[in-house]
């Protein structure tokens, strides 16, 4: 089968890959760059699990195709930490409990600070519409909700501090 | 009883009480967990499965030309090959047999017919899409009542001409003629039938396999989603005749289990087969449409109960007969002894002085399965019947439901209670847990609500469930499976450095037994949580268990973690008296030292006997800090709760709206209250989720109608209440520490107390019963027929 270029910034490094124009960009993402914290889960974008961002906006990255991607900027959870430090999503969905199993976990912090950078102080209703495509299947959703809620709070005054 | 849990070990040891945070988030917050499509070994290739449309159907042909030509597919595996190596059939964990592939018949829809193996996933995929399949479409039976007339065709004629019927076996409990007395001279009398859907748990992770053929060392390794891996290795060994120590299942990060990732899938066996055929390792990943139709799903039961009572509301007599729907073959994971799992717990919370239940097994055109979806075996079932059929006695003599759960209740003081079907509760409070849920929602003032909302013609209803568990299977007198004795394991090393690494024969699929098992130890021995480590889900190294469903880990292997720290601590004992030179019972323990009595500044800290376990021994005794136990409990454990809900109905579209929802759980002694919470919080989702939104119908050909998420409806964070907990809390008094297990006490619990809601806010207009799930559809449809809507 043929195959076209695909070049793209993930995580801030320049990636290229030779890719079949229907290979999918979670299997790009995953199997030509190694990058497996963003998971597939149901093939019809309800689940969420394969949330990344793209240019700044929020995908379901198994519903798009790796062409499609080319020359775009792209964020994985794998680029969420700076080092050792972890981002405020991270920290708190650790302090809240917001996590069982973790697959959803990766999806669920690339949507939710996709909603921070959009709201940076919503409402519980608005987190729970915010995240309403990316689904759990253990937590019942309250403690990701308040690990929202925390790392609202903790970005807006890192924001105030500036 | 109390309400709340003080630790006896400070937070620095973080032993049972504290909300220690979890050890495994780490690397799942960082995106770097383990699940097994992350792992990618060299030289590996990929399966994908071909699967029937039809539901059943005669395989006439399997053509294989055009899909071999497709580069990068290396292989075609049918029935037809697998049958040389009698291989096609394997047995099922209920003692029946079920297909790996099929030579003649086809029994369900997106049944296994053929596997692809190919260079990567993309040329496997284009492999199925080539295999021609020549079927002859049979006739098809979905419904287990139409599967049992006399004139039915019979689904499976492997089972020989002296069971020629799709009657798979008969199971009762309790006193047939003492029940139908009692409910001959009942005052008041009631009936009802009871149908819980066909449900599938769906964890976001779907099931898969890296099966690792090692020609030259004779040695299988099997990556794989199992929440069962030793059982997984035993059923492979005696399956494919391959010697036990060179078959190496591990599990690593499991995305969800809830009971799903218990049985034996055809696609193991093939990537299994695959990988011993062409030498590589093969991976398999199912897609979820795959794992919606295939996999084993949850429920099924065709409940008809009776029940008799005193014109006061005390309660005389319990009689239920059960049709289970098991699909074509009988792959239910129970124990051996239990068809139709603890079904027979469906005297719930109550003082019944007879009882009967039965239950028949009957086959179908639908895939097999039976008790996965987070439900201790069948207890949903009965939780769900019990606590319809008192909530529908109450109204029907005029009697508050909650006031008559109260006169019911066992008491206080009836423990250890020994009920009409068999079982002995080992303790419970019942009243004060439904008190606290009554006084935390504001139970009377509800009511009062209720009559005022009614008056002005708004739908809005209280429901309560006040349900018995059963878990921690379980006793070895009683439970196994496969023959395999339900006991559960852990092994401890103490290293010379104070430093502990312990291995459990139960696997984490979410539960945080990474921290909760450390701090059992910590507990007992003193070690703080973050010096403990312990590993699972390697039958190469971990002890060996039976696995993490039924709510069992606490309750068996949390027992065994406890009994094998028990022996540390006793050696320690030794040792610690040879270093200060006194006797051994001179000797008191505080957590994390012993001190001589009346002493207390002559000590010795665990870590201080740690190291003198291997430097500074008293004589003749043997070196190192281990223990091994094989917990075999005495009985199961029963935790208890009491859920109240109230929902308001919209009259115009028949949708149920819960408003609150109110759940006081029973655990028993506490390890960690933040991973209790966490459980509850899910199990409550998992018992709201079949109770509005989720099943799976077949429509008469057999076609599954909710094959992707687009029709099987999870619950997001929009619909899902927001759960308000409250706890009491009653040990276990046979437990080694008290606890008695909560995985799944919520998904028990929570469809009754839905369910009562809905039901008593239109019991006023004739309604007695409504079968979950409570769409808004068939609400409407209620509605619109009682002139309402």
């Amino acid at each position: 089968m043929t195959t076209q270029h695909v070049r793209v910034t993930v995580n801030g490094t320049e990636r290229e890959a030779d890719v079949e124009p229907r290979l999918l960009l979670v299997h790009l993402l995953r199997e030509n760059f190694g990058l497996t914290g963003t998971h597939v889960g149901c093939d019809t974008s309800n689940c969420g699990a394969c949330t990344i961002h793209v240019n700044g906006m929020s995908a379901k990255s198994c519903t798009m195709l790796a062409v499609q991607a080319d020359g775009t900027d792209i964020r994985t959870i794998e680029g969420m930490a700076d080092g050792a430090t972890l981002h405020p999503l991270q920290q708190a969905f650790w302090d809240q409990h917001g996590l069982q199993c973790g697959f959803c976990t990766p999806g669920m912090i690339m949507q939710s600070a996709w909603l921070l950078n959009q709201n940076d102080n919503p409402t519980e209703d608005e987190i729970r519409e915010g995240i309403s495509g990316n689904l759990c299947r253990c937590t019942g959703y309250v403690n990701i909700v308040k690990a929202i809620q925390q790392a609202a709070g903790e970005l807006r005054s890192a924001d105030a501090t500036k | 009883m109390t309400t709340e849990m003080e630790p006896r070990t400070s937070a620095a040891i973080g032993g049972m009480g504290h909300s220690v945070k979890r050890k495994e988030d780490p690397r799942f917050i960082r995106g770097v967990g383990t699940y097994i499509e992350d792992i990618t070994l060299p030289g590996m290739l990929w399966m994908d499965i071909v699967r029937t449309p039809y539901a059943h159907a005669t395989i006439k042909s399997i053509d294989a030309t055009e899909a071999l030509k497709i580069p990068g597919v290396l292989a075609v595996i049918t029935g037809a090959d697998l049958e040389k190596a009698g291989l096609h059939w394997m047995p099922t964990l209920a003692g029946d047999k079920q297909m790996v592939l099929p030579t003649t018949t086809v029994m369900y829809q997106a049944q296994e017919v053929a596997a692809v193996v190919a260079t990567d996933r993309y040329a496997a995929a284009d492999g199925v899409a080539a295999v021609f399949v020549d079927y002859e479409p049979l006739p098809v039976i979905v419904d287990p009542h139409k599967a049992l007339a006399k004139d039915a065709f019979v689904l499976r004629p492997d089972r020989g001409p002296d069971k020629a019927n799709n009657h798979i076996w008969h199971w009762e409990s309790g006193d047939r003629a003492a029940a139908d007395a009692a409910l001959a001279a009942g005052e008041v009398r009631i009936a009802e039938d009871i149908y819980i859907p066909r449900i599938h748990v769906a964890s976001i992770e779907t099931c898969g396999c890296i099966a690792d053929w090692d020609a030259v060392r004779g040695q299988m390794t099997l990556h794989m989603t199992s929440q069962a891996p030793h059982a997984i290795r035993t059923v492979l060994a005696l399956v494919s005749g391959l010697p036990e120590q060179n078959i190496r299942v591990i599990t690593h990060d499991i995305g969800g289990g809830f009971g799903g990732k218990v049985p034996v899938y055809p696609g193991y066996v093939l990537a299994v087969v695959a990988s011993l055929t062409v030498g590589k390792p093969v991976k398999w990943i199912e897609d979820r449409s795959e794992n919606l139709q295939a996999d084993s799903f949850a429920r099924d039961y065709h409940i008809h109960a009776e029940m008799s009572a005193t014109k006061e509301g005390k309660i005389t007599g319990l009689k239920v007969k059960t049709i289970a729907d098991h699909g074509y073959t009988d792959a239910a994971a129970d124990p051996s002894k239990y068809p139709a799992g603890l079904f027979n717990v469906i005297t719930g919370s109550y003082d019944f002085p007879n009882a009967f239940v039965e239950v028949d097994g009957v086959y179908t055109n639908k895939p097999p399965g039976g008790v996965a979806y987070r439900c201790s075996f069948r207890v949903t079932e009965a939780v769900h019947a019990i606590e319809r059929m008192v909530d529908i006695l109450a109204h029907e003599i005029g009697k508050d439901p909650a006031q008559l759960r109260m006169e019911n209740f066992i008491q206080p003081e009836q423990f250890p209670y020994k009920t009409p079907t068999g079982w002995e509760y080992d303790s419970g409070n019942y009243g004060v847990a439904l008190q606290k849920a009554m006084d935390m929602i504001g139970y009377a003032d509800l009511r009062k609500e209720q009559i005022e909302k009614r008056a002005r013609g708004e739908l809005m209803g209280i429901g309560i469930s006040s349900f018995t568990e059963i878990v921690g299977a379980g006793p070895s007198k009683d439970f196994d499976i496969i023959g395999i004795k339900m006991f559960d394991s852990c092994e401890i090393r103490v290293h010379p450095t104070g430093k502990v690494l312990a291995r459990i024969g139960v696997q984490t699929q979410g539960q945080g037994h990474e921290t909760t098992f450390a701090q059992i130890i910590a507990e007992e021995l003193g070690f703080p949580v973050g010096d403990v480590k312990i590993e699972y889900g390697d039958t190469d190294t971990a002890p060996y268990g039976l696995g993490t469903y039924a709510s069992r880990s606490t309750p068996v292997a949390g027992a065994a973690t406890a009994m094998a720290a028990r022996k540390i601590r006793e050696k320690a004992q030794k040792i610690a008296a040879h270093l200060l030179e006194c006797a051994e019972e001179d000797l008191e323990w505080e957590p994390g030292k012993f001190s001589v009595k009346g002493s207390p500044d002559r000590s010795k800290t665990i870590q201080e006997i740690s190291f003198a376990a291997y430097t500074n021994l008293p004589a003749g005794m043997e070196a190192g800090l281990e223990a091994v136990n094989y917990y075999d409990p005495p009985n199961l454990t029963f935790p208890f709760g009491s859920y109240i809900c109230v929902v308001d109905i919209d009259k115009t579209t028949g949708q149920v709206k819960i408003r609150r929802f109110v759940a006081v759980d029973d655990c028993g002694n506490i390890i960690n209250p933040m991973i209790v919470d966490g459980q509850i919080h899910g199990g409550l989702t998992m018992g709201f989720a079949p109770s509005l939104l989720e099943s799976i119908t077949y429509d008469e050909l057999g076609n599954n109608q909710a094959g992707t998420f687009m029709d099987y409806l999870l619950p997001t964070a929009v619909e899902t209440p927001r759960w308000e907990l409250g706890k009491t809390i009653t040990p276990s008094p046979h437990h080694p520490i008290g606890a008695k297990g909560v995985g799944e006490s919520a998904t028990v619990g929570a469809p009754p107390a839905i369910a009562n809601a809905v039901v008593d806010a239109l019991w006023h207009l004739g309604v007695r019963n409504i079968d979950i799930p409570m769409t808004p559809q068939k609400v409407w449809a209620i509605l619109h027929e009682k002139g309402i809507a």
